[in-house]
């Protein structure tokens, strides 16, 4: 064992992740011994707005709503090693996570737990109005935002867990932060040691997409095989004082963890490898190398750091109207004629009604674009088992219904043989992004107090 | 020397991510050696072209040759990004594989070092060597 690494397991990298990954990861941090994390990674860029929603409807949510799923199995082994979690898991309501934690720690007879609260990135409120419509330049005239929050860093986490907090609950923070604050806390680092700070992001951006990093959305069967796919062994990060990490897996799971498959994610949503801005840091790829050194542990090193920017990204959802979607089959002869006939009745129909997506499931599900460019430019290709799909988006409901209307229709007034219409109709959220001024923005922690809570 | 076209999935391998309206794609040799002939053949415009239905704003073309791979970034490809648009995929994340189909012309010294389609090796239920 040695006391200079730091070991950060992910069991999470987005809402809506296997909820069993956990346990594994727990026990290989258990058998490990030294001091370790535990987080989940678990906000897209779209689901704060929907935890946002689900508060409104109730003030008790806005958090994960599979919190449970994913504590309950490793809340009583974590607290008992000493593995700190830290999520953002929060979401909308990191306090109202909290309280269910506390909840869950008491369902299971366990001693209560010091649960570290971030606050300060929901931007939303009338403080910050003046900074969302001058950021946004006018583009929120007239429409109604459903959550605003800026991405916080890493030293709010890092605070709380100096400040003894064995887990710690936030809403946005960027998802390397996550890693990033409890080394920071671990190893002493100042907040301005760029090059550490760097290293330390890019091992929690490996971590934070989970599993795959580990051979999750990797294989590709005779080409880029990988095996066990149904048991994955989720991600850990050994860290060490210089941020420089080794990725790994708990030995016995499933997935593989090589050069190839962590170059993959090292470039994941990165746009100009020199400059990955984060709140913490700018960490620079340009020398980064990847080695293999050993089983399933690949070596990050050659990052470095740049000086943090005086801005932080903040996220703006709006409700931005309806999605409608609707879909009929055809099969046999001339099935790819007599979709593409449909599409143009249905075309025709609500000509007028704006731009109106034709995907023909069985020659094309996704490799067209909207404007149907790529769909004109290719003939019939005779296939015999199609599915039209049409899709729209208004600002108006009763416009959006309009189609599915029309793809019901087709039943007696489209083309021969059409069945299995299916349509659904969807509230939509649209998301803004700009930079507001560190200045402008508060992060802070607090220890929840159930007690306070009650009163 | 003899060359032959080979499709780019054979020489590399990527992934795509997404942030808003922008897609990057990465494109990722296969082995050391054949970096030079993605360098000189993946450019900016010929992933343009390959992308041209999507009408793409800007594509940028970053190098990482410690890593011997490139990161491309197409701006305004998604049809306004997952919150805007009409495809079932809104997020792009089928786009690399559409780039991966792209025609390379491979010299044939090189050829020992493609990668190519075998039976699958593994199945779901293979168990993992273990852990060194």
């Amino acid at each position: 064992m040695n006391k200079d690494v730091l070991r950060v397991g992910c069991a999470a990298g987005f809402s809506g992740d296997r909820t069993d990954a956990a346990r594994p990861v727990v026990d290989a941090l258990i058998e490990s011994g030294g001091p370790s994390v535990l987080i989940f990674e678990t906000l897209a860029e779209r689901t704060l707005a929907l935890a946002q929603i689900a508060r409104r409807a109730n003030p008790q949510l806005g958090y994960e709503p599979l919190l449970d799923e994913m504590l309950r199995p490793v809340l009583a082994d974590c607290l008992a090693h000493g593995i700190r979690i830290v999520s953002n898991f929060g979401a909308a309501n990191p306090r109202g996570a909290a309280r269910r934690i506390a909840e869950l720690a008491q369902e299971l007879n366990l001693p209560a737990a010091r649960i570290a609260v971030v606050s300060g990135d929901d931007v939303s409120g009338a403080d910050h109005r003046d900074a969302l419509n001058s950021g946004l330049q006018g583009a929120l005239a007239g429409r109604e935002v459903v959550s605003a929050n800026a991405y916080l860093g890493a030293e709010p986490i890092a605070s709380a867990l100096t400040a003894g907090a064995q887990i710690v609950v936030c809403g946005r923070v960027s998802d390397p932060s996550l890693t990033v604050g409890p080394a920071i806390a671990h190893f002493g680092w100042r907040v301005d040691e760029w090059d550490r700070l760097a290293r330390a992001t890019m091992a929690g951006h490996l971590l934070e997409c989970g599993a795959q990093v580990t051979g999750g959305y990797y294989a590709d069967p005779g080409l880029k095989d990988v095996a066990g796919l149904a048991r994955l062994g989720y991600p850990i990060a050994e860290i060490d004082l210089d941020g420089q990490c080794v990725i790994t897996k708990p030995s016995g799971s499933g997935g593989r963890v090589d050069e190839h498959i962590v170059k993959e994610q090292l470039l994941y949503e990165v746009h100009d490898p020199s400059a990955y801005v984060t709140p913490d840091v700018v960490a620079d790829l340009s020398d980064a190398q990847v080695r293999q050194v050993g089983g399933d542990r690949v070596l990050l090193h050659g990052v470095r750091g740049h000086p943090r920017t005086d801005s932080l990204k903040v996220n703006v959802c709006c409700a931005s109207g309806w999605l409608a979607e609707a879909e009929i089959s055809y099969a046999g002869a001339r099935a790819e004629g007599r979709a593409r006939l449909a599409a143009g009745i249905v075309r025709e129909r609500l000509a007028g009604i704006g731009p109106l997506r034709v995907d023909l499931i069985g020659v094309s599900s996704v490799i067209a674009d909207d404007a149907g460019h790529w769909l004109e430019a290719v003939p019939d290709s005779g296939a015999t088992d199609v599915r039209l799909r049409m899709a729209l988006r208004h600002a108006d409901r009763a416009q959006a219904e309009r189609l599915a209307r029309e793809m019901v229709a087709l039943y007696t007034c489209g083309p021969a043989g059409g069945g299995g219409v299916r349509t659904s109709l969807r509230p939509t959220l649209g998301t803004l992004s700009f930079l507001m001024q560190r200045r402008l923005v508060a992060p802070r922690y607090d220890f929840f107090d159930p007690q306070q809570e009650r009163a | 020397m003899t060359t032959s076209i080979e499709p780019l999935w054979r020489a590399a391998h990527g992934r795509t991510g997404d942030k808003g309206n922008r897609s990057n794609i990465s494109v990722i040799a296969w082995h050391p050696a054949l970096y030079p002939l993605l360098v000189a053949q993946v450019t900016e415009s010929a992933v343009a072209q390959r992308f041209a239905h999507r009408r793409p704003a800007r594509v940028q073309r970053f190098l990482l040759p410690s890593l011997h791979a490139m990161n491309f970034v197409l701006d305004d490809v998604l049809d306004g990004g997952v919150n805007d648009s009409l495809n079932l995929d809104s997020h792009g994340k089928a786009l690399s594989f559409l780039l991966l189909d792209m025609p390379l012309e491979v010299p044939s010294e090189l050829h020992v070092h493609l990668a190519s389609i075998g039976p699958p090796t593994t199945s779901p239920h293979t168990q993992e060597t273990p852990s060194t």
